[in-house]
């Protein structure tokens, strides 16, 4: 039973990597840009959350205030950092230093407005008990049933529907797509509004789960989901879902296996070998780069 | 490959940014007229127009609650001994400097301190791991420096020079270690440390080294890494040994994280910490504070049953940063104490000069606001510690113990 508690718990964490990873990978995939203020936009939502639940706020109108509020904020920062970049193409290493920038500027802007210290978030989701060797996992359960959801829809989306098939034409050629009559300007914004959204259904897990947010609480959590989404393939949804899991098991196998003192060193040694073996990650596709 | 090397690099760089992100600086909050004059240190027997005392405290950043608390602390005492007159007629110019709870900013903001503001005395820094740092600094310059709150062993052992007002790492899980044992009659427990902070560490390794001889046996000793926020993991793994106690030093957010999630996972063990438990509550809904039900932390002082010479702190500190200022706590005190002291023993050396000083430190009774604090010819004072436990989110003294 202990076995099963603990895959459960790194499917659980794995899974609130996977909605961040979710996002960064669907972003790589149609502007080729690795938005570092991602796991800062679940702070935003995070945030969010706590205002509209301090307002007295219904708890299904913090859930959907958090995820529009987020996409109303991915297209502000797309418009305000990005376009000009992505438009004029400005080498992916201004892309790259711009959405540190961001990210910086999130963060900071957080501490201004909140204070730099951690806030407490009140319970929100009251589900019935389900417990394992004595363990409640239904938090953890919902953490997966949501991810996989996610992941599923996601994954509808881009390749069934006609905003879907706009978002992977512009990933394969931007100026073609323009050629075809695709409005690219607004496919990005899409793109972003629908990375932002995910990364705020992240936040609402992650304040369901932990019961506490903080201006930094971004960066870490960023960090592991872009590992994750490199591990699986960035660029690829599937492949930033299983990367996300196989990370989460990871850690907690780290800690079955007695050496919790180096849980992050065994998942940064885990992105290094598949590196070294397969470049592209688990499921990604090495693409030549265009001339 | 040559692209996902240079992903990688980008990690690293993030990686930094996020070790050393923050807020802006700080300047100087002092209540005192502007300097005039020579700012350098006088030599002996010939005294400068202000004593200029440095502070280094975290007044941005993670663990910011407490770098402010003490350093609002440090200011109401200043603001006091200058009133009543200041240190051998002269009054005291306070400069603090934000760090950030970074020992690279920390040791820069130090070297600020010494060579542009000219100071004879440095209260500070108030986390370990800067301390330390400064530490070093200090003791090449053999600076008289006290630490209101840096609990780390080995600070102390850095130089002659250094000096604290609070208890030490090791005394805290000793203490612990033996209240469990005597008290809670424990004999198991099981440790949960952050393997990247020095206090958490020092702490964990006190208690796990002190437990045998008291007949308790410790059942795991899981780590996680600074920053963490899912420890389930590491608890699922402590729920199997079912110890008696479990031992998890950290400060206030890591706290709140780790109980919700022990309570989650059915762990009904007493929670025992250091003072970095401290403001717990406040980092808990109250919807939540029943994860907070057997949790017993040590500290200095009791700020909910303070004596009558605390209770004039705490009033004078309600009249000067409002009836509601969140930042009122332990460390607040610590602070105070910390610019009471050094004041005594300037006082004491009757100069500036930094050997009078750090002899006359080393050799001082000092009559604190809970007791008598002295370093008997040491560096680290001989203290009392009090054990406090929640009760619907409030902090309740329990009791004071020393073993």
């Amino acid at each position: 039973m202990y076995y099963v508690t603990q895959i459960l718990n790194g499917l659980g964490s794995g899974s609130i990597y996977a909605l961040v990873a979710l996002g960064y990978s669907m972003v790589y995939g149609v502007v080729k840009l690795i938005n570092f203020a991602h796991g800062d936009i679940i702070m935003v939502g995070g945030y969010t959350i706590f205002v509209l639940l301090g307002m007295n706020a219904p708890l299904w109108l913090a859930v959907a205030g958090s995820i529009g509020f987020c996409a109303v904020a991915g297209v502000v920062i797309e418009r305000v950092a990005y376009h000009r970049l992505l438009n004029n193409d400005a080498p992916r290493i201004a892309l790259l230093i711009t959405a540190i920038g961001v990210s910086i500027f999130l963060q900071n802007l957080a501490q201004l407005i909140f204070g730099t210290n951690q806030k407490p978030i009140p319970k929100m989701f009251t589900l019935p008990a389900i417990r394992v060797g004595g363990m409640n996992v239904s938090n953890t359960l919902l953490n997966i049933v949501v991810a996989l959801l996610m992941m599923a829809g996601l994954q509808l989306l881009v390749n069934t529907t006609k905003i879907g098939k706009a978002m992977r034409a512009t990933s394969e050629d931007a100026g073609a797509a323009t050629l075809m009559g695709i409005n690219t300007n607004s496919v990005i914004l899409f793109t972003f509004a629908v990375g932002s959204a995910l990364a705020a259904v992240g936040a609402v897990l992650y304040s369901n789960t932990y019961m506490q947010i903080k201006p930094m609480m971004g960066g870490m959590l960023g960090l592991k989901a872009f590992v994750a989404a490199v591990f699986g393939g960035i660029g690829s949804i599937p492949g930033a879902m299983l990367g996300a899991l196989i990370l989460g098991l990871a850690e907690s196998l780290s800690v079955v296996l007695g050496q919790s003192a180096w849980m992050d060193a065994v998942v940064f040694a885990l992105l290094i070998l598949i590196l070294l073996f397969k470049p592209a990650g688990l499921l990604g596709q090495h693409m030549k780069e265009k001339v | 490959m040559k692209k996902v090397f240079s992903l990688l690099l980008v990690a690293m760089v993030l990686l930094a940014f996020a070790a050393c992100g923050g807020g802006g600086g700080q300047t100087s909050d002092s209540s005192t007229p502007p300097a005039s004059g020579s700012a350098s240190t006088a030599p002996s027997g010939d005294l400068p127009d202000e004593i200029i005392i440095g502070g280094l405290a975290p007044l941005t950043g993670g663990v910011a609650q407490y770098g402010i608390a003490s350093n609002n602390g440090t200011m109401l005492a200043v603001d006091e001994i200058n009133a009543a007159g200041g240190i051998l007629g002269k009054p005291i110019k306070y400069i603090p400097y934000d760090e950030q709870g970074d020992p690279t900013e920390a040791t820069t903001a130090y070297d600020r301190l010494v060579n542009e503001d000219g100071i004879v005395a440095l209260i500070g820094d108030i986390t370990t791991g800067p301390t330390l740092a400064v530490a070093q600094k200090a003791l090449a310059d053999n600076m008289p420096m006290i630490t209101p709150t840096g609990t780390g062993a080995a600070i102390t052992a850095v130089g002659p020079n250094i000096f604290r007002t609070c208890f030490t790492d090791p005394y805290q899980g000793e203490l612990m270690a033996n209240y469990a044992a005597d008290r809670l009659e424990a004999t198991t427990a099981a440790i949960l440390y952050d393997t990247g902070d020095d206090y958490s560490k020092g702490v964990a390794d006190a208690f796990e080294a002190a437990a045998p001889a008291l007949g308790i046996t410790i059942t795991a000793k899981e780590g996680y890494q600074s920053g963490a926020v899912d420890f389930n993991s590491q608890l699922a793994k402590i729920k199997e040994g079912n110890p008696d106690v479990v031992m998890a030093p950290c400060y206030y957010g890591d706290a709140a994280l780790i109980l919700a999630q022990a309570r989650d996972l059915g762990i009904d063990a007493y929670f025992l910490g250091p003072d970095g438990y401290e403001t717990t509550a406040q980092k808990v809904d109250p919807s939540n504070y029943d994860i907070l039900n057997k949790v017993y932390y040590c500290h200095h002082y009791a700020m909910s049953d303070p004596g009558p010479r605390l209770q004039e702190v705490i009033d004078a500190y309600k009249a000067k940063y409002g009836e509601d200022d969140e930042n009122l706590n332990g460390f607040t005190i610590l602070g105070y104490e910390s610019m009471y002291i050094m004041a005594a023993a300037i006082e004491a050396a009757g100069s500036v000069d930094s050997q009078a000083i750090i002899d006359a430190l080393t050799n001082l009774n000092y009559e604190g606001v809970s007791g008598a604090i002295n370093f008997g010819g040491g560096q680290d004072p001989a203290r009392e510690a009090v054990i406090i436990e929640f009760v619907d989110g409030e902090e309740k003294l329990l009791g004071t113990y020393s073993f």
